[in-house]
């Protein structure tokens, strides 16, 4: 009996990387799906944080697609890695902050490696739903080459939705796959896919825009940059990227920021981090939990208290009691007036 | 089989069941795994793993902030 080739899909969670291992398995090929977290991926969970998204549904679109696909899928934690990638992208930066060339090369060469580290599993071959013209900079008819020798992937990439754009791949060459049931999609038109989504019966698809970063977002890039900026570093960690995420963020002074939460959600959240962090709250109104990040002089909490109490619900009190905690010291209380709208002015809102 | 706790508070999706699928890997089949977590997308997320992995799901139990998924390691 011949031997059932196996590949390895990157899936996003997006409808491209769905179709491109449903187009295999119609061939008779065994997948399994990987999945790189690098800390930047959007998921539903964070904005779930807010109270107003509660009830929005609660799934991973990768492990959705994956089930949906009948494929494992394995989840790998790229967090440390890729702040290379993020932080001295070979390729430049596309939108944003989102170094989405450096982005793909890592991806594939981590699944590179992945295959290398699970050689007893057998996997012949790496496939990712990538489409030419898709994306401006990483998904171009020059660029797939680029992403194919970079990564170290070369001739086992296959992309089965536009591979008919392309040079054969092993697996084609081969006859593992037969490229004339591969298919030759090109340009920003998601209608060939949403039809070949009809096709195979998915109808519950992620949005089939498929941004699925939030370096792409240009507020979030704005709060990323102003972060560095305001360390005089470009080093991060897992608990800045996800903060990034969370409440409305003040810069009265180079020196700190405040992390204000935004409804009884974010302030939650924002509660695990009162060991880490110098936090503030209103406690004779009702008001939003508050971090500090950065470093702040004495005489500067008063500033910052009266940032806080003008996001609560005794912003327009005469004076109110702000609590003032400082990790692994007693707590104080501040009596400060709220400020004025105009008083917390424009540029401090990154 | 032996039982094992893992601690995955205050970690947001996708971190807990990258955790969870972390550990099982180190656990032979029968095994039984207790995660706790904050993040209420775990209650979607690790079942949804364990499924597409060949995992079961015992139990799950909310108290106050806390989710506590119970999962047997699988063949």
């Amino acid at each position: 009996m011949a031997k059932k080739h196996k590949a390895v899909a990157l899936i996003s969670g997006g409808l491209d990387s769905l179709l491109a291992v449903r187009v295999l398995q119609e061939q008779g090929i065994e997948v399994e799906g990987i999945n790189f977290y690098t800390g930047f991926c959007v998921e539903g969970h964070t904005h779930a944080i807010r109270n107003h998204d509660k009830d929005k549904q609660k799934r991973n679109n990768a492990l959705w697609s994956a089930e949906q696909l009948g494929i494992k899928l394995h989840i790998v934690d790229v967090i440390q890695d890729y702040k290379e990638v993020l932080l001295n992208p070979k390729h430049g930066y596309g939108a944003n902050m989102n170094p989405c060339l450096d982005c793909k090369i890592f991806m594939v060469n981590k699944a590179v490696e992945w295959v290398k580290e699970n050689h007893e599993s057998g996997f012949d071959f790496i496939i990712t739903g990538e489409v030419i013209g898709q994306r401006p900079m990483s998904q171009r008819k020059e660029t797939m080459p680029i992403v194919a020798r970079e990564s170290g992937a070369d001739d086992i990439l296959l992309r089965p939705l536009c591979a008919k754009n392309l040079p054969a791949t092993k697996p084609e060459l081969e006859g593992w796959v037969d490229r004339e049931k591969l298919y030759g999609f090109s340009g920003r038109n998601r209608k060939p896919q949403m039809a070949l989504a009809k096709q195979f019966g998915f109808t519950d698809y992620a949005s089939p825009a498929g941004g699925c970063c939030f370096l792409t977002d240009k507020n979030y890039s704005d709060k990323l940059v102003d972060l560095w900026k305001g360390r005089g570093s470009r080093e991060y960690e897992m608990d800045d990227i996800m903060l990034l995420k969370v409440g409305r963020h003040v810069r009265p002074k180079p020196e700190f920021k405040l992390i204000i939460a935004r409804d009884a959600g974010e302030s939650k959240f924002l509660e695990g981090y009162r060991k880490q962090f110098i936090t503030m709250q209103v406690t004779s109104h009702n008001g939003p939990l508050a971090l500090i990040d950065g470093d702040i002089s004495a005489e500067d909490f008063d500033l910052a208290a009266g940032v806080v109490a003008r996001y609560g619900q005794g912003r327009d009190a005469e004076q109110v009691d702000v609590e003032v905690s400082i990790p692994n010291e007693d707590k104080q209380l501040r009596q400060i007036k709220p400020l004025s709208t105009t008083d917390v002015l424009e540029e401090w809102h990154v | 089989m032996s039982e094992h706790h893992l601690d995955a508070k205050r970690m947001l999706c996708p971190m807990p069941v990258i955790k969870t699928q972390n550990k099982i890997n180190e656990l032979v089949a029968g095994d039984i795994l207790h995660v706790t977590c904050t993040d209420p997308g775990a209650l979607s997320d690790i079942p949804a793993w364990a499924r597409i992995n060949g995992h079961l799901i015992v139990s799950h139990q909310e108290n106050d902030d806390e989710i506590i998924i119970t999962v047997q390691v699988g063949k």
